[in-house]
């Protein structure tokens, strides 16, 4: 099985050290969520495995071999960012056909499947597009590319609810047929959580969490109620924050003894992506 | 079908659940075809594994079988199979479930009998 695996890598910008030592695997047909905080370094990391820029420590390698100017492994990996510019004068027409070229490959019936559905004339000039529109022709691009590792950096950028929502459906209509690794990078956490198979948290230049969804939110909990209750439940349970409001106690933790006897008066919620990816990033510095 | 990412509930187990009340309303009758694991993953946008998880767990119970090739279908006896299975989960969940509240709000068993005949009386 093929896979990108990433060891030790740093990155830093002048002074700024943005990637401290990312350490992560992405294996061959699965979806991943690459989420963090402005600034964690998320856009940085697909660049580094794209050689859009460099890693100023450590590896990146495709099957055992490093991505740093190897065109084999490039020609099976695509990222999708916003940073792409076209001529304004093409047609997107054109932008499918220079694809093909650079690829080897472009699937058309989808592609035609995709403009049909998000109503987009593939004779329309790449100019003239709004900003909605340039994001769809952007996805349209890598739903089609036949790269084995699709990276997607804010894919939905400036798409109304409705397209987005259409645009996880036929994301998992295309890897339902042709299974391969999409990793998503996006703050749109509620969106992407029933969709991701696995995630990867970027923070403090590291990924600190990188797990199957289902396990980690099977233990993931919010437990509120009586201070003293709360404490006696969790005993010796590592717990990621704990907010007390008078004599009531909130308690948020990765791994609620779920086996223990519950104590009437405390309550157990369920942790979404969204809060956990909040109670773990929280402390982490905003910058950019 | 309905699905909520921030139940406690795994999304697995609602995709089984969902499956589970179709088959029992006859939304899904026996030896009908279900719809496919594309089909859902799809529809609601959920990861095709996780649908496979929350089918394989039907598989599993023999409330639905793999047809090579064509898809999955709803066994013959399956609404029996789970109609039996949820009766036991009621007994062995729900009911000690309502015995405690009960007891914590200070209800004696006759008058949980009392309130429970009373129910059945009012159907």
């Amino acid at each position: 099985m093929s896979e990108i695996k990433f060891k030790n890598v740093t990155k830093r910008y002048g002074n700024q050290q943005v990637l401290r030592g990312v350490n992560a695997t992405w294996e061959a047909g699965k979806i991943y969520a690459l989420l963090g905080r402005n600034g964690a370094g998320k856009s940085t990391l697909l660049r580094i495995v794209n050689n859009r820029t460099f890693a100023t420590g450590g590896a990146v390698t495709l099957d055992g071999k490093s991505v740093v100017e190897n065109e084999a492994a490039q020609n099976r990996i695509f990222l999708m960012s916003a940073a792409q510019l076209y001529p304004a004068d093409r047609k997107l027409t054109w932008l499918f056909a220079l694809t093909r070229q650079m690829y080897g490959d472009f699937d058309d019936e989808l592609a035609k499947h995709l403009l049909a559905a998000f109503e987009l004339r593939d004779s329309a000039k790449l100019g003239q597009l709004s900003t909605g529109y340039q994001t769809i022709a952007r996805l349209i691009i890598a739903l089609c590319v036949p790269c084995d590792f699709v990276l997607l950096d804010e894919p939905v950028l400036g798409l109304d609810a409705p397209a987005r929502e259409l645009f996880y459906q036929e994301l998992l209509a295309t890897y339902a047929q042709r299974p391969r690794t999409f990793v998503i990078a996006t703050h749109l956490i509620e969106e992407v959580a029933t969709l991701v198979e696995n995630v990867n948290v970027l923070a403090g230049g590291e990924i600190v969490l990188a797990e199957d969804v289902a396990t980690v939110l099977a233990k993931g909990r919010i437990v509120s109620g009586p201070a003293g209750l709360v404490a006696d439940y969790l005993r010796d349970t590592p717990v990621m924050r704990k907010q007390a409001l008078g004599g009531m106690l909130t308690a948020y933790t990765l791994d609620a003894p779920l086996e223990r006897p519950l104590p009437a008066g405390v309550t157990l919620d369920a942790m979404d992506l969204q809060r956990l990816i909040i109670e773990l990033t929280r402390g982490e510095r905003h910058e950019k | 079908m309905h699905f909520d990412a921030s139940s406690v509930v795994p999304l697995y187990h609602q995709i089984a659940q969902q499956f589970t009340a179709g088959i029992l309303s006859g939304a899904f009758p026996e030896e009908s075809q279900i719809p496919s694991t594309t089909e859902v993953a799809r529809s609601y946008a959920i990861n095709p594994a996780t649908v496979l998880r929350g089918m394989n767990e039907l598989v599993d119970a023999g409330v639905i079988e793999k047809r090579r090739g064509v898809g999955m279908f709803v066994v013959q006896g399956a609404q029996a199979k789970l109609a039996a299975a949820q009766q036991a989960e009621f007994f062995a969940a729900q009911v000690p479930r309502v015995v405690r509240q009960a007891k914590a709000l200070g209800i004696t068993a006759g008058q949980l009998t009392a309130a429970i005949e009373g129910e059945y009386n009012h159907e």
